[in-house]
């Protein structure tokens, strides 16, 4: 360090009391104030993409569910979408909209989730404990509905593996009525206390502008005022039927400042949001059919001679994610690629994190809601550091796209 | 003579070594009022020296392994080692994956196993009075 130079750096992670993940986040600090930020992942990769080469659709759809503990059934929505977009598969509107109910839960028991771990990384504790009780209701719905809490299993390729009879409705809709009567007491103890104003409003602050260079997804960039949601953009299941608009923080205060406090708001709104989807969706449910094929066995050997490329968008709790997959006629995709929500969202930790306080980095890298296991994607081999440019990636993906172009032919 | 118990709570450090957070909100389930493991005493600690029980989980990445090592080494003795959730017992899913270094119990020593993929949070605390018991013997000794 020379002499003039004020700045040390700090190394948090990749086992860290503030991290419930494995992440080494490296830190230029000036005094109290954050001037470089640095991040180093691959600790939770299990080679999951090359695995699925190895397996059969109906076994890759199994791991898909794996790739994330709290979001697992967006991955096997986005998978699924993938393989019926390569084979023409139809879903029948009844599996549409279980695949609605069962998303949305989804989505309630992570932003609840959030909301409990925000708190606690604020240091406040019996809130976090609050929350996490909220949050029992909609795991025991889940529960009732697919017999387990967390990997729930319930989507399958061409539709979903369980129905929904009517006896169960009830239960639904009383978890829905839950949490929009919860909302405001929510909103009250995150949105109106005044020591988490005051440590959230105005802190990590990412432009509209920034969220858009960084490619932002989900509720990060929708606190930031982009108005982007899979479910209206692409109105895929039976979201069409269910009139989603993208919930931005200024239908609540007004205005949009894009800070922690934003994104606080945003997710606590979604889950309002979430609740008056599921009950309109269990009071719209068709009858019909459940899958397109229901037996295993029979929907694999329908699976089998698929070709072609499919891609597979699902607005997950934390965003949009994508699943693109090549199969080849053979038992095993050809190849498999998953972009994650958090991918996107990681990348702007860089101007979140920039010329704010140490005593304020765990919040706001909790705030886009990080997932790990769903990122890491990719492994470093090998010691030498090399930067590469956007332009240098794209040159590189040109390449490679006219490469693959010769060799199709 | 007259069985010493243990004369504190224990308390728990968690190592993530790359699971699907599956397990690891189950974990937290376990401490909130739902489960409330809190009310006994159990506590998760942010550092592994102040801690009595390792709880693992995840199949152990290539990049994890040095770390759980060391992790391993800096709890004090005597210390218990729970692995939770079948990726961390056998690696599960990802058995094949070039990745993967696990199970845990090929790294570092496992005393208590809790099956389940999550497990529920009434098997992990199942699993941590069975380490508690253990503790136990092991003090005795």
């Amino acid at each position: 360090m020379k002499p003039e130079d004020n700045t040390y750096s700090i190394c948090v992670g990749p086992v860290h009391p503030a991290l419930k993940e494995p992440v080494k986040l490296n830190m230029q600090i000036d005094g109290e104030k954050v001037t470089g930020v640095d991040f180093e992942l691959s600790q939770v990769h299990r080679g999951i993409e090359w695995a699925a080469t190895r397996r059969n659709p109906i076994q890759v759809l199994f791991l898909a569910e794996r790739i994330c503990g709290i979001c697992n059934m967006s991955h096997m929505i986005s998978f699924s979408r993938a393989v019926e977009s390569i084979g023409g598969i139809e879903v029948p509107p009844r599996a549409h909209y279980i695949r609605v109910i069962g998303a949305e839960l989804e989505r309630i028991h992570s932003h609840i989730l959030w909301a409990g771990v925000a708190a606690h990384e604020l240091g406040f504790d019996s809130l976090m404990h609050y929350t996490w009780k909220l949050r029992e209701n909609v795991l025991d719905t889940v529960e009732y509905i697919t017999g387990n809490r967390i990997t729930k299993g319930l989507i399958t390729i061409g539709g979903v593996r369980h129905d929904i009879p009517k006896k169960k409705f009830p239960r639904i809709i009383d978890t829905a009525h839950f949490y929009s009567s919860h909302f405001d007491k929510m909103a009250d103890m995150f949105l109106k206390d005044r020591v988490i104003m005051s440590r959230t409003r105005d802190v990590g602050v990412l432009s509209k502008r920034d969220a858009l260079t960084t490619c932002a997804v989900g509720p990060t960039a929708r606190a930031s005022g982009v108005k982007k949601d899979v479910r209206k953009d692409e109105a895929y299941a039976a979201y069409q039927d269910l009139d989603v608009e993208p919930v931005l923080p200024d239908a609540y205060t007004g205005e949009i400042h894009g800070d922690v406090y934003d994104r606080v708001l945003v997710r606590l709104l979604e889950v309002k949001q979430s609740a008056e989807i599921i009950e309109r969706a269990v009071r719209q449910m068709p009858e019909g059919p459940i899958a397109w094929e229901e037996k295993p066995a029979a929907l694999l050997a329908k699976l089998k001679p698929l070709a072609g490329d499919g891609i597979g968008r699902h607005e997950a709790p934390r965003g949009e994610v994508i699943h693109y997959v090549r199969m080849t006629g053979e038992e095993h995709p050809y190849a498999w690629k998953v972009r994650a929500p958090t991918y996107n969202n990681m990348m702007a930790w860089v101007p979140l994190l920039m010329n704010e306080q140490i005593a304020d980095i765990p919040v706001i890298a909790a705030s886009i809601d990080p997932c790990m296991s769903c990122t890491n994607r990719a492994v470093k081999a090998g010691t030498n550091d090399v930067i590469y440019s956007k332009e240098h990636l794209h040159r590189l993906s040109v390449q490679k796209t006219r490469e693959l172009r010769r060799k199709m032919k | 003579m007259k069985a010493k118990a243990l004369n504190r709570s224990l308390w728990v450090f968690h190592v993530n070594t790359g699971s699907c957070n599956g397990c690891d909100i189950e974990i937290v389930a376990a401490m909130t009022p739902r489960y409330d493991l809190e009310r006994f005493g159990i506590k998760l600690v942010g550092s592994p020296r102040h801690a009595d029980v390792l709880l693992v989980t995840g199949p152990v990445t290539r990049d994890m392994k040095k770390k759980l090592k060391l992790i391993y080494d800096q709890t004090p003795d005597p210390k218990v080692v729970m692995s939770v959730g079948n990726c961390g017992n056998s690696t599960g899913v990802f058995y094949e994956s070039y990745n993967i270094e696990g199970p845990i119990d090929r790294i570092v020593p496992v005393d208590i196993y809790v099956a389940g993929c999550p497990p529920r949070p009434e098997a992990i605390i199942d699993g941590v009075v069975k380490a508690w018991k253990k503790l136990e013997e092991m003090k005795k000794k």
